[in-house]
């Protein structure tokens, strides 16, 4: 199991290398893509089928889009050679951050103990024990995520809906036109 | 080439194709999204598959026939009214109970596990999934209807896709 686990996040080490070394645009997005396929298969092994439901879907989704929409007609190589000074400063944050985290999970509880359930009477003892009862949703994370935690999920959409609209603001198509025959304008002029 | 409503989109076998499965892809986001709160999935995930079903459509058979079968303008539309479903539901609760997100439908003992059940996780999940499929298939269809031309000079131009090329 663990040994799994340990393969799959060296194959998501080793994808997401080849995503930053690559020189081609393309190759670098497909391999961002097989990243976030191994990362829901991680999900999947460690029983959690919604969250690696979810994380497919977008990672088909964003790949659609990164492929299609901003890259088809834009391919875009990098030459140039690597600024030493900006390696050094990068390996050097990388190292600090990785001693850090060694520090962290050697302070983490037992893999599947979630630190709440060490604290009596603690949200997640209560959830799982009463959620059915409560809520009469049989999956136990939507009852969490929409009736526990439904002002959380609130926010969330509030979120979405915003960055929607952000989206939709910028590329609408009246200002783009206007920006097309503005530029045409100083053309000619 | 014999009009472009012919060549727009993908070959004849991709849009055949599209034509068999895009169904059974709405079909089961929408399953998705109606068992969110029986089986894993949920609004979100069943809301991105609905996307996907129309970003396949718009991939194969081009905008056009895309932005038939669903609007923009709809789906812009559409988009806040997920969004009030869920808004809806949530004040509903402070309403009925004097409780923001009660859930106001209690479910008895014989109902669990069975598609009505769960009080107001339903409609939740419903709006979610509205909201979800078409927002994201809207900023897909803005992004796809423009795409970038670089000039001599370096300069970006976004031009939008099917007015100035054939």
């Amino acid at each position: 199991m663990s040994e799994l686990l340990i393969i799959l996040l060296l194959l998501m080490i080793v994808g997401a290398l080849v995503a930053i070394e690559t020189s081609n645009l393309l190759s670098s997005i497909i391999s961002v893509g097989a990243v976030g396929f191994l990362l829901s298969i991680v999900f999947l092994f460690l029983g959690a089928p919604d969250i690696a439901i979810t994380q497919i879907v977008v990672e088909i989704l964003v790949l659609v889009v990164l492929i299609r929409a901003t890259i088809s007609r834009d391919l875009t190589t990098i030459t140039g050679d690597r600024e030493l000074f900006g390696m050094i400063v990068t390996v050097a944050a990388v190292l600090a951050v990785a001693v850090l985290s060694v520090h962290m999970f050697e302070q983490f509880p037992p893999f599947g103990v979630a630190v709440m359930d060490r604290v009596a009477g603690a949200p997640s003892t209560t959830y799982l024990e009463q959620g059915l009862a409560k809520t009469g949703a049989a999956n136990i994370v939507t009852a969490i995520l929409l009736d526990f935690r439904g002002y959380d999920t609130l926010g969330e959409a509030t979120i979405l809906f915003c960055s929607i609209l952000g989206a939709l603001t910028i590329l609408r198509r009246k200002a783009r036109k206007k920006q097309a025959e503005a530029d045409k304008e100083s053309e000619s002029a | 080439m014999n009009g472009r409503s012919s060549r727009e989109g993908m070959s004849v076998i991709v849009k055949t194709v599209t034509r068999w499965v895009e169904g059974f892809i709405l079909l089961y986001g929408i399953y998705i999204v109606l068992y969110g709160h029986l089986t894993p999935g949920g609004g979100f995930a069943g809301g991105v598959i609905i996307a996907c079903a129309f970003i396949l459509l718009t991939l194969a058979e081009g905008q056009r026939v895309a932005s038939k079968t669903l609007n923009p303008a709809v789906a812009a539309e559409l988009d806040s009214v997920g969004a009030l479903i869920f808004l809806g539901v949530a004040v509903a609760g402070l309403v009925v109970a004097q409780v923001f997100f009660k859930n106001i439908i209690a479910t008895p003992e014989a109902a669990q596990f069975h598609l009505f059940s769960a009080g107001v996780i339903l409609p939740c999940n419903i709006g979610i999934g509205i909201k979800v499929g078409v927002s994201l298939f809207l900023v897909f269809a803005m992004l796809s209807a423009l795409h970038v031309t670089v000039r001599q000079d370096g300069k970006r131009d976004l031009v939008r896709r099917g007015k100035d090329e054939s």
